[in-house]
């Protein structure tokens, strides 16, 4: 790694003694020689093994659930249904007011996706959960099901949550989050060309080199210690209080070190039905994801398809820019309805351009549950945004970097969403790429600065 | 058939923080009699190295080796509200909150050090080798030792400070959709060649050049590994990876890592990370969150460059081989 200091030298300094210096990490030798304490280090007397009896469907009623053979299995403590757990139908994001409640801990009455959790099994070993899993009945009548985010807009599509009564999350601002900015079709009336093009990603698993889990304890105290590896303590504290209906003060959540998250421990997945485990058996549990349930059952990076329509001039200036992103959330809300919000709030990428239409979609299909992960609502609509700017770039004979220059945003340009550019870098970025790739640009995109002219 | 070459660009910027922000972090700190420092959190350190970074922000604000603090973090029953490690948000959030909480409990160890010395508070400095100094009369001085023991058994003092970081929220304007995302912005531009086999439909990324601006390097060594890792992601998300091979199809999905694809050592580039620091108006010692922002400029540069290659477009992730062969067929069919 390099340091260019030559860039931004009248605003950063070298004063500091501790800031900016490489020290070693402390947690490092813990790491390499494996002493760093992970959560499913902690092992307890009499500790149960939590296994999900999971949907084969992607979208059924389920008639009847039968766990009277299950329960006369060797080893088994206590088998869970959605009856027992207090407060069944939730949603995270209820902490910062995005609601509705869409999604149940254990499946009640009908699944949305294979591999949703339908009854959780506790036992002595986790090879008896997993046996006594396999015996519990479960009698489902199949429903039609829908996997294409465009076949779920349209009317008459099977409905996939019946929380949200549409498969679409409903905004303040109606079926999608809206930008608008300048006139859009007067740009593409007065633009040289018009190019629409269409971009699709697929769902894409964190990939953690720990997977997803919890260790319970309960205390003298009437307690419950909750050894875990989420990515946000009181926030997965919290939901669990809600959904168990279980004041707070009664949990006490250690984290520390984690084995990489990448965003897939943001959801509130295995803590509560743990907790609620250990508070019925008044034993330890551990729940902990195979890496089969890391990559199917856990949420993934929503596939997002994204539309965009430019109109841009024979000299390099975009002129009018409409998108139209699709978020996959899959079954259930969790932090999509954030992500497709926040990709509005990114469009249309660091550049300049007078007149801007964003429509963001968060649509619903029975797959597993997307969430959040690293570029949540940014990344998918990068890959769209660049590429878009590489076919411009050809579609009027310039070169695809000198194109970037023309359009970039600087210090005080007004950005679609009203905010004035602060801090703007790209321009430095791009220069100093073009030096380093030795890829050449006109002297003139050397010459600019991201600094406001005259300030 | 053919072996062929093409590069490709891409210039991103990426939010720092929880969108809209609304995102609360707080920080206590505390000094031990000896005077040792101990910064108490309930962030989670994903590996990434929260722990050691909010230990050199708290060393740089008291005035300290950073081996005199310790970050006592991720305890919902000692540690203050965190909002939670994810969105980029970690360094800033939690730096600016363990800045403030440090702040403070520096003011009382200065106070205490002005009663020992008979000076006022405001004429001392800290030399950062863990003593106090009268400014312009370094020989009158007192060690950060002495001041926590005087603090403790002598003049009753806690040595404390309570720091905390929030972000109001925006809530965006449902017609026009005007609003405030976040407060700051890292860049990127990256430059990646590629060789193409049109045979095959196999990608081989030669070299990534990324230029990355994150506001302030805190630690150059822990930031370059984030970095790193993170432009291997890019190429890994570019390339190789996902749980639906036949998007919207739900069939073929990987379940370990024989079937998911990731990309080896062998598969990864030659890669080049230049860092640019325009500090950012409200990051800890001008830092902004480059976690996210690091891994998404290489996928657009790679699809640029496999279209500079061999001529076809892939608008659909990942670029697979199967799907560049399908579309040079389709090519060579018009």
């Amino acid at each position: 790694m390099e340091l260019r200091k030559s860039y931004f030298a009248d605003v950063r300094k070298d004063d500091l003694h501790e800031i900016g210096q490489p020290r070693p990490r402390s947690d490092s030798p813990g790491h390499v020689t494996g002493k760093t304490a992970f959560f499913a280090d902690r092992n307890f007397p009499g500790m149960l093994h939590l296994k999900m009896v999971r949907s084969p469907h992607h979208h059924a009623r389920i008639r009847s659930i039968d766990t009277s053979e299950a329960e006369k299995h060797p080893g088994v403590v206590k088998i869970i249904t959605a009856k027992d757990v207090p407060h069944n139908v939730y949603t995270i994001l209820i902490l910062i007011q995005i609601g509705p409640e869409d999604e149940t801990v254990l499946a009640d009455g009908k699944v949305r996706w294979k591999g949703e959790a339908v009854v959780a099994v506790l036992a002595e070993t986790e090879r008896a959960a997993q046996e006594a899993a396999a015996k519990v009945k479960v009698d489902y009548e199949v429903l039609p099901a829908v996997f294409d985010m465009e076949e779920a807009l349209k009317p008459g599509a099977p409905l996939v949550n019946e929380f949200h009564g549409q498969n679409y999350y409903l905004y303040d601002s109606g079926e999608c989050r809206k930008v608008r900015f300048g006139d859009v079709e007067a740009g593409f009336a007065a633009a040289d060309h018009v190019l629409e093009q269409s971009y699709q990603s697929s769902p894409i698993e964190h990939a953690p080199t720990e997977t997803t889990g919890c260790v319970v304890a309960p205390e003298g105290n009437d307690r419950f210690t909750c050894y875990t590896n989420t990515q946000a303590m009181f926030f997965t504290l919290d939901n669990a209080s809600i959904i168990l209906q279980m004041p707070g003060n009664k949990l006490h959540f250690v984290g520390g070190t984690v084995g990489g998250g990448f965003g897939g421990k943001v959801d509130v997945i295995v803590e509560p039905i743990a907790i609620l485990g250990a508070k019925l058996t008044g034993r330890p549990v551990s729940f902990i994801y195979s890496r089969e349930e890391e990559m199917q059952i856990s949420s993934p990076r929503a596939a997002e398809k994204v539309v965009i329509r430019d109109g841009v001039m024979k000299d390099g200036r975009i002129v009018a820019r409409k998108v139209t992103g699709y978020t996959d959330a899959g079954a259930y809300s969790r932090h999509s309805p954030y992500g497709a919000q926040k990709g509005a709030g990114h469009y249309p990428g660091p550049y300049t351009i007078p007149n801007v239409w964003i429509d963001t979609y968060c649509v619903y299909t029975n797959r597993t549950p997307s969430s959040a992960m690293r570029g949540f609502g940014v990344t998918i609509g990068d890959f769209a945004l660049e590429v878009q700017m590489d076919k411009l770039a050809r579609l009027i004979g310039m070169d695809p970097l000198e194109f970037r220059f023309i359009n970039a945003y600087r210090d005080g340009d007004m950005k679609a969403h009203r905010q004035p550019t602060e801090g703007a870098a790209l321009i430095e970025c791009m220069q100093e790429a073009s030096r380093a790739a030795n890829w050449p640009v006109a002297e003139k995109f050397m010459a600019m600065s991201s600094y406001v002219k005259g300030a | 058939m053919a072996i062929r070459r093409g590069r490709g660009v891409a210039a991103i910027n990426y939010p720092t923080g929880m969108n809209l922000g609304g995102d609360p972090t707080q920080a206590l700190v505390h000094s031990t009699p000896t005077g040792n420092f101990m910064v108490t959190l309930s962030s989670v350190d994903l590996g990434q190295g929260m722990k050691q970074i909010m230990a050199q922000i708290c060393a740089e604000t008291i005035g300290v080796p950073t081996d005199r603090v310790v970050v006592d973090t991720a305890d919902t029953d000692t540690g203050p509200h965190c909002m939670g490690t994810f969105a980029s948000r970690g360094t800033h959030r939690a730096g600016n909150a363990v800045i403030q909480a440090a702040k403070e409990a520096r003011q009382v160890m200065l106070e205490v050090a002005a009663e020992e010395l008979e000076v006022n508070a405001s004429d001392l400095e800290t030399d950062g080798q863990g003593n106090i100094l009268v400014k312009g009369a370094p020989q009158k001085s007192i060690s950060i030792f002495d001041v926590a023991l005087s603090a403790h058994f002598k003049r009753g003092r806690s040595i404390s400070g309570r720091g905390m970081f929030l972000i109001p929220r925006s809530y965006p304007e449902k017609e026009t959709g005007a609003m405030k995302p976040s407060t700051c912005y890292a860049h990127a531009c990256t430059v990646a060649e590629v060789e193409v086999d049109d045979e095959t439909g196999e990608v081989t990324v030669l070299t990534v050049k990324n230029v990355f601006e994150i506001g302030r390097a805190l630690n150059p060594k822990m930031v370059e590994q984030q970095l790193v890792g993170g432009s291997w992601m890019g190429i890994s998300h570019a390339l190789y990876e996902t749980t639906e091979p036949y998007y919207p199809n739900r069939d073929h999905g990987g379940t370990d890592f024989n079937q998911y694809l990731m990309p080896g050592p062998g598969d990864l580039a030659e890669t080049e990370i230049i860092v640019l620091e325009r500090p950012s108006a409200d990051g800890p010692y001008g830092a902004k969150g480059p976690g996210e922002m690091c891994a998404n400029p290489q996928i657009p540069a790679l699809a640029n460059a496999v279209f500079d290659a061999v001529g076809v477009r892939i608008d659909t992730l990942p670029i697979t081989p199967e799907r560049i062969l399908r579309a040079l067929r389709a090519q060579a069919a018009n």
